[in-house]
């Protein structure tokens, strides 16, 4: 009997301790980011492009005000309230990271000291950023303006509250594979990159499962607004029958084909893509107008 | 009977607490109809942008005096207290515009800016008015982006 128990007892250490390996926090090995440096001026694009500034800026940042990045928006989501962290380079936000640190918490939501980053961080969308974008990224974030803005703490009720549960998310969410599997063209392969990785655009304009994550069989087909209410746009040519011009000249002005504007988090977006170049804007098009 | 009477009661407190659309439609219509003309009037210059339709001086400079127009209306009066999209239906716009009025006001200023800079950019040509229309595309932005709720 005491042997029964005993196994029995160590199959538990045993599950528990599989499931502890299987959710751990995984930073980037070091070897991986070794040989890679970053280039500030080609970081400027990706971070653009990445939208970085729109949710760490300080609220209602105007300007130049938008560089520094010291957190403190507040967005609601069914989870609990996240607040953005200043993530400039001061001692409050990255200051001292190394590219690995970087690299660990933009492509696999893994902080420095190990643990699980909350995914209203899009890292679910930026694990299929290249290594080399991700240094170019870190390069250009040193050369912001610090702030020493403490950076606030979520505001998450049990049961999220329990970061280890982030583990078992990111088994079901953190997935290398693309979501369009065959991209034809340099083009549509580009808007991709775009869509997919950098611009993060399903994590608004695709619906989430009952444990958020994102719902690929209904890949930007729409959803709540994440934050307060109305809906978020769906943008499959089933949803949106602008031509590809149409597109690519909204993500510069802001314009709908009827002239009506963009609002809320997409007046950000809007405004990131204008500072692209105009291949991207036509790239992101190109893309929407080859979803199926 | 009681059941009845706080049925009634509450029947009339929700009727007679609550202002609905049906109050202010001639507002919500005024406020909605110069977006119309706005949009109506960058239409025809963003098409002149494009290359879509040739450039014509009285053309392009009547839709951006059209925009200037709508752009000197005064807006307090079309946005009484109460006709927000949290108390009404039929609108989009957001309590913000109440907490902060002088902060809309400012947004409604700035895209009177924007219109005086199309204005000259229509006098100039077709090449002047892409880059004018990207003002004014910031000015419905900034405040789109604060004070106008996502459609249902």
């Amino acid at each position: 009997m005491r042997r029964v128990i005993g196994a029995g007892l160590g199959l538990a250490v045993l599950a528990g301790g599989i499931g502890w390996w299987i959710t751990r926090p995984v930073p980037v090995p070091p070897e991986a980011v070794a040989d890679v440096t970053g280039d500030a001026s080609h970081g400027e694009e990706v971070f653009w492009a990445a939208g970085c500034a729109s949710c760490h800026m300080a609220p209602d940042a105007k300007g130049e005000a938008q560089l520094v990045l010291s957190g403190g928006q507040r967005f609601e989501t069914p989870f609990g309230t996240f607040v953005a962290p200043n993530i400039s380079p001061s001692p409050a936000g990255i200051g001292g990271w190394t590219l690995e640190d970087f690299a660990s918490a933009v492509t696999r939501g893994v902080s420095p000291s190990g643990q699980h980053y909350y995914p209203a961080f899009p890292y679910a969308s930026y694990t299929h950023m290249r290594l080399q974008d991700v240094a170019d990224l870190k390069a250009f974030f040193e050369t912001l303006p610090p702030s020493d803005t403490e950076s606030q703490p979520h505001e998450v009720p049990f049961p999220f509250s329990i970061r280890a549960s982030i583990g078992a998310w990111k088994l079901l969410n953190l997935r290398k594979d693309w979501v369009m599997t065959d991209a034809g063209g340099e083009e549509i392969a580009r808007g991709r990159y775009l869509v997919e990785a950098l611009a993060h655009c399903g994590e608004c304009h695709t619906p989430r499962d009952a444990l958020g994550g994102l719902d690929r069989s209904a890949w930007l087909e729409g959803a709540p607004n994440p934050s307060g209410e109305g809906r978020i746009p769906g943008i499959t040519p089933a949803q949106l029958d602008w031509s590809q011009s149409d597109i690519a000249y909204y993500l510069e002005t802001g314009f709908t084909p009827d002239f009506d504007s963009a609002g809320g988090h997409m007046a950000h977006v809007v405004a990131n893509f204008a500072r692209l170049p105009a291949s991207d804007r036509n790239a992101v098009a190109a893309y929407l107008k080859a979803l199926n | 009977m009681k059941t009845f009477f706080s049925a009634a009661l509450a029947a009339s407190l929700v009727l007679g607490g609550a202002a609905t659309a049906q109050d202010y439609a001639g507002h919500l219509k005024a406020r909605q109809g110069q977006f119309r003309i706005l949009a109506i009037n960058l239409g025809i210059l963003g098409s002149i942008a494009k290359g879509e339709t040739a450039y014509d001086e009285a053309t392009a400079g009547a839709a951006a005096q059209s925009i200037k127009a709508v752009t000197m209306i005064n807006q307090a009066p079309l946005w009484p207290e109460g006709s927000d999209n949290m108390s009404i239906d039929g609108t989009r716009g957001q309590p913000s515009i109440w907490d902060d009025f002088a902060d809309f006001e400012s947004k409604w200023s700035a895209l009177g800016t924007a219109a005086d800079a199309m204005v000259v950019a229509a006098a100039e040509g077709q090449g002047a008015i892409g880059p004018a229309l990207g003002q004014l595309g910031g000015a419905c932005k900034a405040c789109h982006e604060k004070h106008r709720a996502p459609e249902n």
